[in-house]
């Protein structure tokens, strides 16, 4: 039993790539980490020391910079009929890809598995996290997205070995334009040990800066609701929530946030949940471990003040 | 140019689920039923294409039992054209969905196919993915702003970390984000008026499409209640439960 798992870049190998390791591992079987882009050296090298990983494949062609799912998916269909399981974090582009190289291996797929329980059971959620599915796959090959924030990332090891590998054919169906990067000096959302979250109780963009305020005093990533992204208080990749980023950090502050299903399906799983809203019949309370009812704008300079 | 939607008959986002005692499902009997948000998305954009004079025909496709048909008049009554019901009370799952699409894709021969991002029930995000893959077509999946530019589409994708645009070969695959526009309601004369739109009616036997899921769900159980917590009088209160109860900071 072999797992393939694709790794995800940016400019670097992402976190998330050593928790979707860590779902492998829990199959038991050789696991092999599929680095693909464009001059991805430093990546591979990086992928090599993840514990668990028995071989690092590396794919470098101008054709997979940028990760374009039609060109990379053309790549795992073609390495991956040796695999039981084809794994990859349910990332932006795990879930952009991972269905095109299913349909192409003509096998199902199961998206954002939280749990593994055997090699062909596993656990996810459906309904905004309302219910917990457990399903079994009558495939022979197994293709997955991993939820990262249901894994810990492995640790470090010993290098693997790395070797080169090619498969597919750039299909031309599809060009790369441009990407316009959000900066932020904070650590990423789905990483991030603590997340502040604002709501549309800020009332603005410029108040944001509250939040923000709390948020460097923690050590925090910056989230948002829905609300607070359509109103243009923040970009829309602050999102929390069942069609933005699902977070399960050790402290998650939602302010000015009333809690609705779409946002608690990505944030419900976080350890200690902290809840400000002045409305007390918010549904926020009845997933807050601790509650505070008061207006915002009056406490959160205050919180932030004593925790500095 | 023609333009294809897929829509879904999905339990009202607004409806708090419950998990069936026998843990065999999720309680659909006397539940609001309505379109997926994410198809009426979709739908929304084929019709402002319409407006602006690249889409020439707008046809809507759903899978389901019956009563998706409300769906599909739904979106006739946003200014889709014509209706085609692909009528079944087995449940289908994302491939099989896709496969049944293709052969639509095969009959109607559209320029662009548009499918919301990800259904609220099953949440998978798979079947337009899958779809693309097995028609040939390009993806641009997660869109944001499709702009269609003589024979390539434009689209602009919310990936995480910003926003990434892509130039794909017509004909493509789109699935929709929240953001690419804000769907409109259906007026009263466009839904008497999309009871005359045409509607076709047929079996996955008739698309040649078997559709055995592969998939099979063991059971449903509803996830861990989090335990009730506590409301704290001020903010030295919360530092201080934070610090020594929770010892999160």
């Amino acid at each position: 039993m072999a797992i393939l798992v694709i790794a995800e870049l940016d400019t670097q190998l992402k976190a998330d790539t050593a928790k979707a390791v860590n779902a492998a591992k829990q199959l038991g079987g050789d696991v092999h980490l599929l680095v693909a882009g464009h001059q991805v050296e430093a990546a591979a090298q990086a992928a090599a020391v993840l514990d668990g990983v028995s071989q690092v494949l590396v794919a470098d062609d101008a054709r997979f910079e940028h990760g374009l799912a039609e060109n990379l998916a053309d790549l795992v269909v073609s390495l991956g009929r040796d695999y039981t399981h084809i794994l990859a974090a349910a990332s932006a582009q795990g879930k952009d890809l991972l269905p095109r190289a299913a349909a192409l291996l003509d096998v199902s797929m199961l998206s954002d598995v939280v749990s593994v329980e055997s090699d062909d059971t596993f656990v996810r959620p459906i309904y905004a996290g309302n219910a917990l599915a457990t399903v079994q796959s009558l495939d022979a090959i197994k293709v997955m997205t991993i939820r990262t924030a249901a894994f810990d990332a492995v640790g470090e090891q010993a290098p693997a070995a790395i070797v080169a590998a090619s498969g597919g054919d750039d299909v031309g169906l599809s060009q790369f334009v441009g990407l316009e990067r959000i900066e932020s000096e904070r650590p990423e959302l789905g990483a991030a040990r603590v997340v502040v979250s604002g709501g549309r109780g800020l009332g603005s963009g410029e108040n944001f800066a509250l939040i923000e305020a709390l948020a460097d005093t923690l050590g925090g990533a910056v989230g948002a609701s829905r609300a607070a992204v359509d109103a243009g208080y923040v970009p829309n990749d602050y999102q929390v929530g069942q069609t933005g980023k699902i977070v399960a950090p050790e402290l998650y502050v939602a302010v000015g946030i009333s809690g609705a299903i779409q946002h608690l399906a990505g944030m419900k799983d976080s350890k200690v949940i902290v809840a400000i809203n002045k409305d007390p019949e918010a549904p926020i309370f009845q997933v807050a471990d601790y509650g505070l009812e008061a207006d915002l704008f009056e406490v959160l300079p205050k919180l932030t003040e004593q925790l500095a | 140019m023609k333009v294809l939607v897929a829509v879904k008959r999905v339990i009202d986002y607004n409806v708090k689920v419950r998990v069936k005692p026998d843990n065999t499902g999720v309680d659909l009997a006397n539940v609001k039923m309505a379109m997926n948000p994410f198809c009426e998305i979709a739908v929304e954009e084929a019709v402002r294409l319409k407006e602006k004079g690249v889409a020439s025909e707008i046809v809507v496709v759903s899978i389901g039992p019956k009563a998706a048909q409300e769906q599909i008049r739904t979106a006739l009554a946003l200014g889709a054209d014509r209706g085609i019901h692909i009528e079944t009370d087995e449940e289908v799952q994302s491939l099989e969905a896709a496969k049944l699409l293709k052969a639509v894709v095969e009959k109607e021969e559209p320029k662009l196919v548009i499918l919301g991002k990800q259904s609220i029930d099953s949440d998978n995000n798979q079947t337009g993915q899958m779809l693309a893959a097995l028609t040939g077509m390009g993806q641009g999946t997660f869109a944001s702003e499709v702009v269609v530019d003589g024979e390539k589409v434009n689209v602009t994708r919310e990936v995480d970390g910003g926003l990434m645009t892509v130039a794909l070969n017509l004909p493509a695959v789109v699935t929709t984000d929240l953001r690419l526009n804000e769907p409109r309601y259906a007026s009263l004369p466009n839904i008497m008026k999309a009871k005359k739109k045409p509607l076709d009616a047929m079996s996955p036997a008739d698309l040649g499409v078997e559709i055995a899921p592969r998939l099979s769900t063991l059971k449903v159980e509803a996830p861990a209640a989090r335990q009730a917590g506590i409301k704290v009088a001020d903010v030295a209160e919360l530092v201080d439960k934070l610090k020594n109860e929770a010892k999160v900071i």
